[in-house]
């Protein structure tokens, strides 16, 4: 196996994209050591992204919020202007394991770990992000709901590497909000967890944004969940709507963490809790 | 915390105190040494093939490529390890558990073992070896092994405790019954009758060290071991009689254990390491990583089990049957046979019966799991307990204070009981102010009995003292909780002296004589013994010692406060002499000081405890807290009370982890899918609640402090406790653990909730 | 496999060694430096007995590769007592009996370091849910906690 670490996002697609053997990126390393430690990955180049300046920061521009690939969940927490404004994302990639995971894990890396239970995706899907990929042949912007294709698999094509999350603008009376399920009070994975994002008009629901995790082979965008919300001060008919719906769109498998049953009905459940957070953190009033 | 000074005569000044322990500052600082800490010049890396089929013959075993690629300095299998005991046998099983023979038994069955200058080339070692399997039906549940048909896990075995003797293998390894008098008669007395059936899952001891050693074997035979282990005399006993080596020329060296609970009382991968470093003629270090630890050591039972308890309006219970069956792994045991002996150990009960089926399945061998098999049945008995109290509308703790036994009790499993604890802790439970706190929506409180034997065993002792008066104190028992400490202050308070006056460690296998494993909460207990018989007799050479320094007959000495004192008036003009003093004077007087102890620790007392537990339930998402535990448990004397509280806590956060979440999940392939911390969940920090202890004291009588050990029991409460809790809380009664969130939310459903 | 160089700072010492690309920065420091205070419990980051930190930060070294050690500064377990006096939080694991096979101390005594350097008055919540990357199988983390709180009084006098 051979490390490297570039300086350029430009030189690390680079390497990527002209290794012939198995090639992978390391950010924080929290998937891919594990992987490696299992021996069900077998690297022939390891790149270290974390030396790339521009991969390192979380920047505030107009149009809301950059964060790097390489920047921490730890580094994220302590962004005040990040938690105030996407509190939600930030509890999300901050329950991505314990202080010494999130000392390392990255935003980006989970998501490209493509785990249909990663923690920070739902979030990052409510809240609307979008990756900026980089690679042999140039820049696009991607939905982060477009990045996993299946469990372990992204649509990134070969020398393909995400340089940066992007958060959009906060409208005002807004709030986001993940909730998970888990046997113990830390250190699972997901068992099923829902992100909902919304904004309120005059009170009432005029935006939402409704993810769940670990109940399909991707994280899932619920539009007929958002649906039942929209237009409403979350009263009770529109939670259980939302429920339902978020049921209803349930895929889930039988494995040692949960059960397709237990999956589809705490899907509802932890939809409803994470609207009721949301909303209120909107400011909004029943 | 009273201690009954009538009974032994004895106020203690050293012993009960909570001194800090010896072992401290190595392990805050990262000095201390554990298994895999060890290095040797020349050292290989040691690495396993395993089996990943359940059940399967080796049609083919070919390690002749790996043997030649460069850097790999042996290859072992089965073909290097002669059967010396003619196919059968405990010795036999173990073997076969090492390395697999003919057949593989189980996924993670060791198949090869190869050693290799580093990591890398040991790993390509591994994949270079051609193995076939021809795969055979498997059974992984204890319930499916026994139903007819059943794939036959070993041809050789056939169920003993029949009569006549079966002519047909069988995957019942073993029939065990105890009780007495007549329960048919019993519960035809009752008034009211609760049967029901229970399961419970595999779970692991989960020390968060996996097994390490290094063995480095010489071309004359002698031979190293370092290994992490509970016991080094054992593994010195397992090792050398599988590798056909003399025992004396095994020196085996306990390293600071890392946890052990009973699944280091077993040799895994030491005799293979051992048989490596043979071969290769160098050192070899082998480290199981978790996954192997989880695989391929040696976890508890599942177990499945009927019990049925009658009673009378009035409390008394007039019957109770337990019938249960625990799977041992794929090798005879007689894991069932202890749960049936244990099931009704807390009651005086006119009549009993257990019946104890141990069997086989294509699962790793079963080892020791603090209080071995007690936890399961208690689950079982103890939730038709509190059934059955509900039942007559009597308080849990009554009911149970009503039939609870005592001393002269003829026990479930046989004996009479001296003067015991379990009376003591259900009135203390009563009397807990826990029992009284408020509870809130969605939460309940439940409590436990438990109980435990307790061992006594092999053991010996050396004290040696220097010519400054600091004591050397030897001790062969493995320390795992604080033996060191606990050593010290008893041997400080027979000798009179400060505790910081004795060093104790823990000897290597060439130096002391055989010493048995640190399992059956035997070790304070045992080495307590054997160090107070120790000091005696120095206590002796000493006395004899100042009396030859004053010229004075011996009879006019006496050891006091850690002095010799000269007895009678003609004697009056003699200032005492310290045993500092007589031990510089010591080379004149007649070379070194010393006391010994071999002994065989009889009268060990039992131990028994109740807990109080109070859990949350959500009810959306059958997601269980526990927001408060208590352990009220009797340990006869408390030599140091701290490590007599962590151990209280130690075992509860188990119980607490084997109730709600920890289990072995097999697939329908008979392949472990949860081999890690990952996804075998063991209670983190943020689960738990501070645990609340009450230190009882009923003297062992048959100890010289009263003495009795604790390690053990308060794994076994837990599992009814929150069983208990949780009915009380969510208003379902629990039948499979652990009481995941999905099975309480299938339980809720199912009881239209 | 190529080896790397790696040169680095471990408790404020300058440290060079050379490993294979591959290996974990666990093994680097117990194999390589040998530093063996830090231990593998698990090899997956579950566990939390290789706890250290890198540039200040609390991690576990067996999902850091040696190679990425490269010019950082690595604090271990060993780094904790200075000028022969022992850390608070050493100390107060004795006094509290918060430890009993001790495999687990060195990790706890990182993790619990790390809280203490950014929140010196921690609540027991939050004591609980910063140490959750810990596991304890011996203590059920009584007095692991106890010892934490009994070491924040201390350290804030």
């Amino acid at each position: 196996m051979r490390y490297e670490a570039p300086n350029t996002t430009k030189e690390a697609a680079k390497l990527l994209a002209k290794e012939k053997g198995a090639a992978f990126v390391l950010a924080g390393g929290t998937d891919l050591l594990v992987r490696m430690k299992a021996g069900m990955t077998e690297p022939d180049l390891v790149v270290d992204i974390k030396h790339i300046p521009a991969m390192q920061e979380i920047k505030t521009t107009a149009s809301g919020f950059k964060i790097g690939a390489v920047v921490s969940g730890a580094t994220l927490g302590e962004n005040k202007k990040l938690k105030k404004a996407w509190p939600g994302v930030v509890e999300a990639a901050n329950l991505i394991g314990s202080d010494q995971i999130q000392g390392r894990c990255t935003m980006v890396g989970n998501l490209c770990n493509a785990s249909p239970a990663a923690d920070s995706v739902p979030a990052m899907i409510a809240a609307g992000a979008k990756a900026a990929v980089v690679g042999p042949n140039g820049r696009r912007t991607v939905a982060v709901e477009n990045i996993a294709t299946g469990p372990g698999s992204t649509s990134l094509a070969k020398g393909e590497v995400i340089e940066s999350i992007s958060l959009p603008k906060r409208p005002t009376k807004s709030g986001d909000a993940y909730l998970r399920f888990i046997p113990r009070t830390e250190m699972d994975i997901a068992v099923v967890s829902a992100g909902v994002n919304l904004t309120l008009e005059k009170g009432v629901i005029k935006t939402a944004r409704v993810a769940l995790g670990a109940v399909a082979p991707t994280a899932l965008l619920v539009e007929d969940a958002a649906k039942a919300i929209i237009g409403t001060k979350l009263d009770d008919e529109a939670l259980d709507a939302l429920a339902a719906a978020c049921s209803a769109a349930c895929n889930p498998i039988d494995d040692k963490r949960g059960t397709v049953e237990y999956r589809t009905r705490v899907a509802g459940v932890l939809a409803k809790r994470a609207a009721n957070i949301a909303f209120e953190r909107a400011g909004g009033k029943k | 915390m009273d201690h009954d000074t009538s009974f032994t005569n004895q106020t203690f000044k050293t012993v009960g105190t909570r001194v800090n322990r010896p072992d401290g500052v190595d392990k805050v600082t990262g000095r201390a040494r554990y298994g895999a800490d060890a290095t040797a010049p020349g050292q290989l890396v040691g690495l396993f093939l395993r089996s990943p089929h359940a059940h399967a013959k080796i049609t083919k075993l070919d390690v002749s490529k790996a043997e030649k690629i460069k850097g790999v300095k042996a290859v072992i299998t089965s073909a290097d390890l002669p059967d010396r005991f003619g196919g059968k046998g405990g010795q036999y099983d173990t073997l076969v558990n090492c390395m697999a023979r003919d057949r593989v038994l189980y996924d993670g069955h060791a198949v090869a073992a190869v050693a290799a200058i580093d990591h890398a080339t040991a790993r390509k070692a591994l994949k270079a070896i051609k193995v076939s399997y021809e795969v055979l039906p498997h059974v992984t549940d204890v319930d499916e092994a026994m139903a007819p048909g059943a794939p036959v896990v070993n041809e050789n075995v056939f169920t003993s405790g029949m009569d006549p003797r079966p002519t047909k293998p069988s995957n019942v390894s073993r029939i065990s019954t105890f009780g007495h008098g007549d329960v048919d008669v019993g519960f035809a007395e009752a008034d009211v009758i609760i049967e029901k059936s229970f399961k419970t899952e595999q779970t692991h001891q989960g020390y968060i060290e996996p097994h390490a050693c290094l063995a480095s074997v010489g071309p004359d035979g002698s031979a190293d071991l370092w290994v992490t282990t509970q016991g080094h005399f054992t593994f010195r006993t397992m090792c050398s009689a599988l590798l056909g080596m003399d025992m004396a020329k095994l020196k085996v060296t306990s390293s600071e254990i890392g946890g052990g609970f009973g699944g280091k009382t077993h040799v895994w991968v030491e005799p293979i390491a051992l048989a490596l470093s043979r071969k290769a003629n160098r050192p070899v270090k082998v480290v199981m990583t978790r996954d192997e630890v989880f695989r391929a050591t040696g976890p508890t039972c599942s177990t499945s089990m009927d019990i049925k308890i009658g009673a009378k309006r009035d409390g008394t219970i007039t019957a109770a049957q337990s019938i249960l069956r625990y799977q041992n792994g794929a090798f005879p045991a007689t894991w069932a046979m202890m749960g049936a002996m244990t099931s009704f150990a807390c009651y005086d009960l006119k009549n009993c019966k257990s019946v104890g089926y141990d069997v086989l399945c294509n699962r790793p061998k079963v080892a020791a799991y603090r209080a071995p098999s007690a936890p399961m049945a208690a689950f079982g008995v103890e939730s038709v307990v509190d059934m059955v109290a509900a039942e007559i509308g009597m308080d849990p703790v009554e009911f149970r204070i009503k039939n609870a036994a005592k001393e002269g009790t003829r026990a479930s499993y046989g004996p009479t009981y001296g003067p015991i604890g379990i009376g003591p802790t259900l009135e203390a439970v009563k009397n807990h102010p826990h029992m009284k706190a408020p509870l809130g929506p969605n939460q309940g409180r439940g409590m436990a009995c438990g109980f435990w034997f307790n061992f006594g065993g092999q053991t010996c002792v050396d004290i040696n003292i220097g010519t400054d008066g600091t004591i050397n104190l030897t001790l062969g028992t493995v320390d795992v909780g604080g033996a060191r400490a606990s050593m010290s202050l008893i041997c400080a308070e027979e000798l009179g002296i400060p505790y910081e006056q004795v060093k104790a460690n823990v000897a290597d296998t060439s130096t002391l004589g055989h010493n048995d494993t640190t399992e059956g909460s035997r070790g304070t207990f045992s080495s307590g013994m054997a160090t107070i018989f120790a000091a005696r007799e120095a206590i002796t050479e000493l006395k004899s010692r100042a009396a030859k320094m004053w010229g004075i007959p011996v009879e006019a000495v006496e050891w006091s406060e850690g002095s010799a004192t000269a007895v009678g008036d003609e004697h009056s003009n003699l200032a005492d002499l310290s045993l500092a003093e007589i031990a510089a004077a010591s080379p004149g007087t007649g070379g070194p000081i010393a006391g010994h102890n071999e002994v065989v620790a009889d009268g060990a007392g039992v131990s028994f405890a109740s807990h109080i537990c109070d859990v949350e339930v959500d009810p959306e998402t059958g997601g269980t807290k526990v927001l408060r535990y208590t352990v009220v448990q009797d340990a006869g004397k408390a030599i140091h009370p701290d490590y007599v509280e962590g151990q209280f806590q130690g075992g509860a956060a188990q119980g607490i982890g084997w109730a709600l979440n920890e289990e072995y999940i097999y697939g329908d392939d008979g392949r472990l899918q949860n081999a890690g911390f990952l996804d075998y969940r063991i209670p983190v920090c943020s689960d738990l609640p501070f645990i609340d202890t009450e230190i009882l004291e009923i003297p062992n009588p048959n100890h010289p402090y009263g003495i009795r050990g604790v390690g053990e029991t308060s794994i076994v409460p837990p599992l009814a406790a929150i069983g208990n809790a949780v009915s009380n809380a969510a208003g379902v009664r629990m039948d499979h653990v652990p009481m995941s969130p999905p099975r309480i939310l299938k339980a809720l459903d199912d009881a239209g909730q | 496999m190529s080896s790397v160089h790696v040169s680095t700072t471990i408790n404020g010492d300058p440290v060079e060694f050379a490993c294979p690309a591959d290996e974990s920065l666990l093994d680097s420091l117990r194999d390589r430096v040998g530093l063996t205070g830090s231990k593998e419990g698990c090899g997956t980051g579950d566990c939390g007995a290789c706890s250290i930190t890198l540039n200040g930060r609390l991690v576990c070294s067996c999902l850091v590769l040696g190679a990425e050690a490269n010019g950082q500064e690595i604090g271990t377990v060993e780094g904790l007592h200075a000028n022969g006096e022992l850390h608070p939080l050493q100390q107060q694991f004795i006094n509290n009996a918060a430890l009993q096979c001790g495999i687990c101390t060195p990790g706890f005594l990182v993790a619990a370091k790390a809280l203490l350097d950014r929140n010196p008055d921690p609540d027991e919540e939050e004591i609980r849910y910063a140490l959750a990357g810990n596991l304890c199988r011996c203590t059920g983390y009584d007095k692991i906690v106890r010892a934490v709180q009994a070491a924040a009084k201390q350290m804030r006098k």
